[in-house]
């Protein structure tokens, strides 16, 4: 009994702490989207020059579009009674300033920068190496798991051994294959490196283990094939494992920096990461059009993270620390 | 296929004579014969590994092997020569690598342990949420992970502004004068420590959740029986019970804390002076600025052999004393 508020308070202290927690880890988030949307400037009749809401010191915690409407509306009615304005007009005026303002630097980026290209390139790319890993690494995972062979254990054990190698060390080697291949400059010289991946051959390995020999063994007695079990059998067994691998896939591709920055050079081919490094090497201050890249990169994966968390969670903690 | 006709006449010879070395033979003639067999009998497993392998071999394996004979090499247009250990040695006389090692290892050391105790922390108070509340908070934490470092490096050097940025308007709350946090080579390394310390380590939190949530409630039960407080219980159950989680996530921490790049290039390319290099954004800088492909390489090698390790001491510390 004597417990109780004590107890309450723990909880309500646990919360206010967690939720200052989680305004710090979200903050940057929130000011990518909140930069992005501000206003770029605005002058009024009775200013001197025109004032910065991006650069604003104190700086302006929320976009100022709309408050900005309010901020006017008063005198806007004055004068409408004094029948200086018709509100309409006013309402017209100044939303199609707000709203065009708002988004101009989104207007901007996608009718004189390349970003709808780079946002095409990133998703076709991300979605081809992500149905690439799911089929090969589901492939090999599988026989890894299930199938006894000469060779199973080193050739697992040589792809774990390489899990812990750093990819920096690869960089200088693959960049003369790409070379010799005359790759450079294509969207192939991201995909077939990324496609040897081999994260996902463990992380099915894993999964599959947890598949019922006995149903493998029954669609054999049915005469099915080899590829007909781990097509109709395997396979759909392993959906969440599936979806986990794909997701993180995507994820690591679509994020991926250090190798793209090597081997493209055409503006026209980059991905959305490498193009947010040249914009940002070309636009130093412009903050607002710097964020509205970033935007737009993160939107799709944010999206993804919503629509697919229960995977997040399941590809986290398949193969990691039980087993 | 002589191996197979091979077989039977083998085993004649076997029954005929039992004497005791018989059984050695039979060991050795028989198992290639075997494997042959398995490997026959399993074809399909091959073609079910053959592409990855292929895939594999092509931009894994080979490029590792590739790299380390390139360590031994200087890089010539016309032909690369071979200059033994020359390159191993420039590493590790240069001041440039040795200042990138510098504050590679201390920005590994302080975020490190500061993001997996945060997150073991934050961990063990959503854990004690109702379910709603857990996965809001859970998905609040891991949100910055699933976006790119990019976007994180372009909008902390953003609020790391000078005369615009939050950071300074905060500090402004608190009468602290302006900081050129990313501008002046004092503070610029500590500004990249503190934005790796503040993004959260989603994986972490929901590694730890998952693992509390196997954690039998009844040794807490217990515990309580015996007196314990949440902080005793936390200390001698919850914590020792997670070692395994922690090993892992101090090991997939550290990996990447040494790996750190993005943020370097996007943010301070480095500089001022060398105070933010680190080893990444130096073998880049060494590979495809400066073009010193063998010596990039012989970098790339030490990194992985440092890598190597510091996982060797950190699994033998943590797992010692469970």
């Amino acid at each position: 009994m004597k417990n109780k508020p004590i107890k309450s308070l723990n909880k309500i202290i646990t919360y206010i702490l967690l939720t200052i927690f989680a305004i710090i880890s979200l903050l940057p988030l929130y000011w990518v989207f909140s930069t992005s949307l501000q206003l770029s400037s605005y002058q009024s009749q009775d200013m001197e020059r025109p004032v910065s809401y991006v650069n604003a010191n104190p700086p302006k915690m929320y976009p100022m579009g709309i408050p900005l409407y309010f901020e006017h509306w008063g005198e806007a009615r004055e004068a409408a009674k004094a029948g200086d304005i018709e509100l309409e007009t006013y309402h017209r005026d100044m939303m199609s300033y707000i709203i065009e303002d708002t988004f101009s630097s989104f207007v901007n980026l996608f009718t004189k920068q390349d970003v709808g290209k780079w946002f095409f390139n990133s998703i076709y790319i991300a979605v081809i190496v992500t149905f690439g890993i799911l089929l090969f690494d589901s492939m090999a995972g599988y026989v890894l798991a299930k199938k006894r062979f000469p060779g199973r254990n080193l050739i697992f054990w040589v792809i774990i051994a390489t899990m812990m190698i750093p990819g920096q060390v690869t960089l200088v080697p693959l960049f003369f294959m790409v070379g010799k291949l005359e790759l450079m400059n294509t969207h192939w010289a991201l995909i077939l490196p990324d496609l040897a991946m081999v994260f996902g051959v463990f992380l099915m390995r894993q999964f599959m283990y947890s598949i019922p020999d006995e149903l493998l063994e029954a669609a054999k007695m049915d005469g099915a094939s080899e590829w007909k079990t781990y097509w109709t059998v395997v396979l759909p067994l392993a959906k969440p494992g599936l979806a986990a691998l794909g997701i993180f896939t995507f994820m690591s591709v679509w994020n991926s920096f250090l190798w793209p920055i090597i081997v493209l050079n055409n503006e026209a081919l980059y991905t959305l990461p490498v193009g947010l490094k040249t914009l940002q090497d070309a636009n130093l201050a412009s903050f607002k059009l710097l964020m509205s890249g970033a935007a737009i990169t993160a939107i799709p994966m944010i999206i993804v993270f919503i629509l697919f968390q229960r995977h997040f969670v399941k590809g986290l903690t398949i193969g990691g620390v039980k087993e | 296929m002589t191996q197979v006709k091979l077989d039977p006449v083998e085993q004649a010879t076997v029954k005929e004579n039992r004497l005791q070395d018989t059984k050695e033979l039979k060991k050795s003639h028989k198992k290639p014969n075997r494997v042959w067999q398995d490997m026959k009998k399993n074809y399909s497993a091959y073609l079910f590994l053959l592409p990855k392998l292929i895939l594999f071999v092509l931009f894994v394996a080979f490029p590792v092997v590739w790299a380390i004979v390139l360590s031994f090499q200087e890089y010539r247009f016309n032909g690369s020569i071979f200059i033994g250990l020359d390159n191993y040695i420039a590493v590790f006389k240069s001041e440039a690598f040795r200042i990138a090692l510098k504050n590679t290892l201390l920005f590994t050391v302080v975020t490190v342990p500061f993001s997996v105790i945060s997150a073991l922390v934050i961990s063990v108070m959503i854990f004690g949420l109702g379910k709603i509340s857990q996965s809001f908070f859970r998905s609040a934490f891991y949100l910055p992970s699933v976006t790119s470092m990019v976007i994180i490096a372009m909008v902390w050097r953003w609020m790391y502004n000078y005369d615009f940025g939050l950071f300074n308007y905060f500090l402004s709350w608190f009468g602290v004068e302006p900081i050129n946090w990313l501008g002046q080579s004092a503070t610029a390394l500590w500004a990249l420590i503190i934005m790796s310390c503040l993004i959260p380590f989603g994986t972490g939190i929901i590694m730890y959740l998952a693992s509390m949530g196997s954690i039998s409630q009844s040794l807490y039960e217990a515990a309580r029986i015996d007196g314990a407080n949440s902080i005793k219980q936390f200390f001698h159950i919850t914590v020792p019970l997670l070692k395994p989680t922690t090993l892992y996530l101090v090991l997939l921490s550290t990996i990447g804390s040494f790996q750190v790049f993005t943020q370097i290039i996007m943010m301070t390319g480095g500089g001022p002076g060398s105070s933010t290099e680190t080893l990444v954004h130096l073998i880049y800088k060494t590979g495809f600025r400066d073009f010193e492909y063998g010596l990039a390489s012989a970098q790339a090698v030490v990194l992985f052999v440092i890598i190597l390790i510091f996982s060797i001491i950190q699994f033998r510390v943590l797992r010692h004393d469970e």
